[in-house]
C-alpha cells in the first residue's frame, strides 16, 4: 500500500471573473518510508497540495489518498494519523516551549512521555529553553519547536510544507540531517522546497511548476534526464559574456550559474567552436569547460521546455 | 475531556499573558461605572438657582429656606426685578430662578391659591425639566405640609410620586444598562477575536489537521470569558451596591443567574462572527454594529423604548441586551421573583441556543 | 571599477541594551558595485544594513552613505537610495501603473519624467498589457521583478535588496539578476542580502557576518580560494558554524 496516492488532482481559486489554477491535474505515489519532494518556486501550487493532503482543502477534482484513507470521506481518521507542519510558522507565541509541547501532545490525545523517543532528538536541543515563550526563539529553534509539534503523536505520515524557507544554509543543513533520521524511524516524509539544491536529500522529487509537474524520478533519475552537453563559461564582464551567448547559434539556452554562466548546447562536439566565437568577441580571462547539470538546470530546462 | 481542558488551559493563558487587554477587560466595568455614577448624572446635587421675591412673607421666606435647605438646590443670589432674570441666565451658571409674585402669604392663606413661578433656562431641556421637577417637589411638599396644619379643604393636592425610585437616581437604570454593555463587550467581542486570531496566525490550520472536534474548540474558547464575565458582574454589583447605593431588591441568586445567561448569549453571538469571519477586523467591526451599538441604542438603557417608531421597536425585541437590561431592572430594583421575568429568561435562553448551533455549524472544517 | 566610494563604514555598532547587534563593523563600497551580505539567522544583516538606509540611528561608529552622514543626513541618504524586499514591495490592491506612479510621487519626480519611464519600464518588463492590471494578479516572479524596477525607478545611487529573490523560481531568479548586472552596469551600486549561495557568486564582493561582525570580505574567487573550497555553500557554512549565538 502506498503511503500518499493522488490521482488527478485539481484546484481553482477566485471568482467567475478571475481564476487561478493552483493545481491542475497532479497524480503522483508516496511509498511508505519514503523522503519524497514537492521543488517548485512560490505559486508552483505546493501548499495547494499540502493541504488538500491534510484535509484542510476540498479538491474540485481527482482523488487522493493518505495511509490509504480516501482525503474527503475519511478526513477524521487522517487527522488522527498524519503530522503536519504548515509553511508559516504556527504555533502559539505566547505560550512557551513546553507548553506548546503539552497542548499539541493533548490535542492529539497523547503525552510527551509516551512518545519522547521519537522527538527526543530534535526535542532535546531545545528542552533547555523550555520555560521560553516561542515567540522569543531562533528561526532554527521555531523550526525544531515546529517539528516536535508535529511529531510528538508519532504521525504515519509527516507532511512538510516549505520547513527550511528563509532558514540560513547551516540550519538548512541541520534540518535534512533531522529528517534522515526520522525516516530511519520508518516516517513517511512529504516535503515541499522552493531551494532547487535540497532535491538532493530526497529519494525521489517532483518538479513543479505553475500546478503541474514537470517531472517525477529520483534527482539522479532527473539529472539523467538531462541530455544536452552542458557547458560552464566565465570572463571578466559577465553580462556582456551572457549577452554574447545567447546570440550564439550553437546554444539552446544560457543562464547563470554561481560563478559561471551555464550554457545548454544544442549537440555535443561545440565547445571549440564556442570557444573561438566568444574570443572573437574579446573577452578577457575566458574559461570554457563541461559541466555537469544538476536539479537546478533540470528546472529550468523544463520550465522553458513548456 | 482532557484534550478540552488542555485547551481551557491554552486560552487562559493567552488572556493573562496579555496584560494589557486583561486590565482593559476587568477594569472596563470599574471605570465604566465610576463614569455613569459620578461624571455622567442627570442628578441634581447642590444646584445653584436664583430667586426673585415680590412679596418677602413669612410664606415666601420660609418656602426659600426650605428650597435652599434641600441637597439639591444652593440659592446662590437674590434678583430684584424680572429684568435680571435674563441676565442671570446669560452668566451660565444659574439655571432656575424662582419666582414669587407680590403677596404671596396672602393668597395662599386667604385665598387658597398662590402661584410661584419656576422659570428655567432650557436650553438644556433636559436639565430644565429635572430641575423644575425638583423644586416643584419640594413646593409640594410644603404646600402639603401647611394643608395639613390648617386642616384646609381647598388647596390643590397632586400628588406625583416616582415608584421605586423616589429620589430619581440615574443609578438605577444604569447599573443594568452598564452591566450590559459591559458583558456584551468582554464577550462578544473578545470571542469575536479569538477564533479568527487563530486562523490569522495560522494555528487554526493545525487545529484543523488534528482530531480535536470543532465543539470542543468553540466551548473551550468560552469558558475562560465566561469566568472574566463573573468577575465583572461582581465587581459591578459590588460597586452598586457599596458605592452607588443601588439595592439589590431580588434575589441576588436570581440576577447571577441572569447575568451568565446574557453571558452565554454573547459569547454565542461573538462565537458566531469568529467562526463566519476571517480577519479580526471585520469581527470587531461586525461586533461593534452588530451588537455592542444595538446595545446602546436600542435595549432602552439610554433611550426609553415606548418613545421609539414603530419600526425600531420591532427591532429591538431581537436585541438581546433588551431583554437582559428589562430583567436586571424587575429583579434588582423592583426586587420581583423569577415568575416576573420567566418570559424574557426564555427569550433569552431561545437565543442563546439558536446561536450557539448555529456557530457550530457554521464552523468550518476545513479551510475553504 | 572606479575608485568612488559610494558607502563608506568605519567602527560601526549597533546595541540594544547589553546585547551588541552590530560590533565594530567597517568596510567600503564601490560605485557601481553588486556586494553580496551575507549571514545567518540573527548574525546582524537587518540591523546593519537598516542603519545604512537611515532608519535606525547607530550607537557609535562612522558610516556615511551617498556620500551623506548617517547620523545627521539621513533624509539625504533616504533620497538617494533605493529599497526594495521579499516581504515589503508593492500594493496588492493598486495596479502596476498606480503603484509606479505612487512610488515616483514619494521621491518628487516630475510627470513627464514619470510618464516616459514608465512607458519604458513596462516595455522591458513586458508588461505593457497588464498595466492596468492589479499587482496582486500577476505572478510571483513578476511581482519582484516590478518591485525592482520600481526601486531603482528614481535612479538612487544605491539599491538596498533585502532577500529579494525568497521562492523565485529559477529562470525568473535569473532574469532578475539580470536586470540587477544591468544596473550594476548603469552605475546604481547594488548591495544584497540572500540566502541562495549560488547568488552569492553573482556578487562582485561578498561579506559575511557571523555574531554582528565582519568574518570575510572579498571577492567570492578569492574567499573559495582561502577557505579551500569549491562553493560558497561551503565558505559560508564554514563560517557560520562558528556562530555562537542564534536569533532572528
Amino acid at each position: 500500500m502506498q503511503a500518499i496516492t493522488l490521482n488527478n488532482i485539481e484546484k481553482k481559486y477566485g471568482s467567475k471573473k478571475s481564476t487561478v489554477q493552483a493545481l491542475r491535474g497532479i497524480s503522483f505515489e508516496v511509498d511508505k518510508g519514503e523522503i519524497f519532494g514537492i521543488i517548485g518556486p512560490d505559486g508552483a501550487g505546493k501548499t495547494s497540495l499540502f493541504r488538500i493532503l491534510t484535509t484542510l482543502l476540498l479538491p474540485d477534482n481527482g482523488t487522493a489518498t493518505v495511509d490509504g484513507f480516501d482525503v474527503v470521506k475519511d478526513y477524521k481518521i487522517i487527522r488522527r494519523r498524519v503530522g503536519y507542519m504548515p509553511g508559516r510558522f504556527s504555533l502559539y507565541q505566547d505560550l512557551t516551549v513546553g507548553e506548546n509541547m503539552n497542548f499539541f501532545a493533548t490535542i492529539f490525545n497523547t503525552s510527551i512521555e509516551e512518545n519522547y523517543g521519537l522527538v527526543k532528538e530534535i526535542y532535546s536541543q531545545i528542552e533547555p529553553f523550555r520555560d521560553r515563550r516561542a515567540g522569543k526563539l531562533s528561526g532554527g529553534m521555531k523550526q525544531k519547536l515546529a517539528l516536535s509539534c508535529a511529531l510528538i503523536h508519532r504521525p504515519s505520515v509527516l507532511f512538510l510544507d516549505e520547513p527550511t524557507t528563509g532558514v540560513d544554509a547551516v540550519s538548512r543543513k541541520e534540518f535534512w540531517d533531522m529528517l534522515k533520521r526520522l525516516k530511519e524511524q520508518g516516517i513517511t516524509i512529504l516535503v515541499s522546497t522552493p531551494y532547487m539544491d535540497e532535491a538532493a536529500m530526497c529519494d525521489r522529487v517532483a518538479l513543479v511548476q505553475a500546478g503541474s509537474i514537470m517531472s517525477i524520478n529520483s534527482p539522479a533519475g532527473i539529472i539523467r534526464e538531462f541530455t544536452n552537453p552542458l557547458l560552464a563559461v566565465k570572463a571578466d564582464n559577465m553580462l556582456h559574456l551572457l549577452n554574447d551567448l545567447n546570440k550564439y547559434e550553437g546554444q539552446a539556452d544560457s543562464y547563470p550559474f554561481g560563478e559561471y554562466h551555464h550554457v545548454v548546447m544544442k549537440e555535443k562536439g561545440l565547445e571549440n567552436d564556442l570557444e573561438n566565437y566568444l574570443q572573437k568577441k574579446a573577452h578577457q580571462n575566458l574559461e570554457v569547460k563541461a559541466a555537469t547539470p544538476g536539479i537546478e538546470d533540470c528546472f529550468i530546462h523544463l520550465m522553458k521546455k513548456e | 475531556m482532557k484534550q478540552f481542558i488542555a485547551f481551557v488551559k491554552k486560552e487562559v493563558h493567552h488572556i493573562w499573558r496579555d496584560k494589557r487587554t486583561m486590565f482593559i477587560l476587568l477594569g472596563m466595568p470599574i471605570v465604566q461605572i465610576i463614569i455613569f455614577g459620578f461624571a455622567l448624572t442627570n442628578e441634581v446635587k447642590n444646584s445653584k438657582i436664583a430667586v426673585l421675591d415680590y412679596s418677602r412673607d413669612d410664606a415666601s421666606t420660609s418656602l426659600i429656606r426650605e428650597i435652599g435647605a434641600s441637597r439639591y438646590f444652593e440659592i446662590d443670589r437674590v434678583l430684584y426685578n424680572n429684568n435680571d432674570i435674563e441676565k442671570t441666565f446669560r452668566g451660565g451658571e444659574i439655571r432656575l430662578v424662582i419666582v414669587f409674585p407680590p403677596h404671596f402669604n396672602e393668597s395662599l392663606k386667604h385665598y387658597n391659591k398662590a402661584q410661584v413661578q419656576l422659570v428655567a433656562d432650557a436650553s438644556d431641556p433636559n436639565l430644565a425639566n429635572t430641575l423644575t421637577y425638583y423644586a416643584g417637589a419640594i413646593i409640594m411638599d410644603y404646600q402639603k405640609r401647611i394643608t395639613q396644619d390648617r386642616k384646609l379643604p381647598y388647596t390643590i393636592h397632586t400628588e406625583m410620586r416616582m415608584l421605586y425610585n423616589p429620589e430619581l437616581k440615574g443609578a438605577y437604570s444604569f447599573v443594568p444598562g452598564v452591566m450590559a454593555m459591559v458583558l456584551m463587550l468582554v464577550c462578544t467581542m473578545m470571542t469575536a477575536i479569538t477564533i479568527v486570531r487563530e486562523k490569522e496566525m495560522g494555528t487554526m490550520e493545525i487545529l484543523l489537521a488534528s482530531p480535536i472536534q470543532p465543539v470542543k474548540i468553540i466551548l473551550a474558547k468560552a469558558v475562560p470569558y465566561l469566568l472574566l464575565s463573573m468577575v465583572n458582574i461582581a465587581s459591578i454589583l459590588l460597586l452598586s451596591v457599596f458605592v452607588l447605593d443601588v439595592p439589590i431588591n431580588g434575589s441576588l441568586f436570581l440576577l447571577i443567574g441572569e447575568s451568565i445567561l446574557f453571558t452565554l448569549t454573547c459569547l454565542a453571538f461573538g462565537l458566531l462572527i469568529s467562526s463566519s469571519t476571517d480577519s479580526q477586523q471585520t469581527a470587531i467591526f461586525i461586533s461593534l454594529v452588530g451588537m455592542f451599538l444595538p446595545t446602546i441604542m436600542l435595549s432602552g438603557f439610554m433611550f426609553p423604548i415606548e418613545n421609539m417608531p414603530l419600526p425600531l421597536q420591532i427591532i429591538s425585541n431581537v436585541v438581546p441586551a433588551k431583554w437582559f437590561y428589562m430583567i436586571v431592572k424587575d429583579v434588582m430594583i423592583k426586587g420581583v421573583g423569577i415568575g416576573a421575568v420567566w418570559k424574557e429568561t426564555l427569550i433569552l435562553a431561545g437565543m442563546m441556543l439558536f446561536l450557539l448551533v448555529i456557530s457550530i455549524k457554521k464552523f468550518k472544517i476545513r479551510l475553504a | 571599477m572606479s575608485g568612488e566610494k559610494v558607502i563608506m563604514v568605519d567602527g560601526l555598532t549597533k546595541r540594544f541594551g547589553a546585547f551588541t547587534a552590530v560590533d565594530a563593523i567597517s568596510f567600503e563600497v564601490n560605485k557601481g558595485e553588486i556586494f553580496g551580505f551575507l549571514g545567518a539567522n540573527g548574525a546582524g544583516k537587518t540591523t546593519a544594513m537598516r542603519m545604512l538606509c537611515g532608519l535606525s540611528m547607530p550607537t557609535s561608529g562612522k558610516a556615511r552613505v551617498a556620500g551623506y552622514d548617517v547620523y545627521q543626513e539621513n533624509e539625504k541618504i533616504k533620497r538617494n537610495i533605493g529599497y526594495m524586499s521579499q516581504k515589503f514591495s508593492l500594493y496588492e490592491d493598486l495596479t502596476v501603473k498606480e503603484n509606479i506612479r505612487f512610488y515616483a510621487g514619494i521621491y518628487g519626480k516630475s510627470d513627464h519624467f514619470i510618464k516616459e519611464k514608465t512607458a519604458v519600464i513596462l516595455k522591458q518588463l513586458f508588461l505593457e498589457k497588464e498595466a492596468n492590471k492589479l499587482v496582486g494578479s500577476l505572478p510571483p516572479g513578476w511581482k519582484q521583478k516590478l518591485a525592482f524596477s520600481v526601486a531603482i525607478f528614481h535612479e538612487p545611487q544605491i539599491v538596498f535588496l533585502d532577500e529579494p529573490t525568497g521562492g523565485v523560481d529559477p529562470v525568473t531568479r535569473r532574469e532578475f539578476w539580470k536586470m540587477i548586472y544591468e544596473a550594476a552596469e548603469a552605475g546604481i551600486t547594488v548591495f544584497v542580502t540572500t540566502h541562495y549561495m549560488d547568488e552569492a557568486e553573482y556578487c562582485s564582493r561578498v561579506c559575511i557576518m557571523v555574531d554582528g561582525r565582519i568574518d570575510a570580505l572579498d571577492t567570492p574567487q578569492a574567499l573559495k580560494k582561502s577557505f579551500n573550497t569549491a562553493s560558497m555553500d561551503d565558505v559560508f557554512i564554514k563560517l557560520a558554524r562558528k556562530a555562537v549565538r542564534t536569533g532572528d
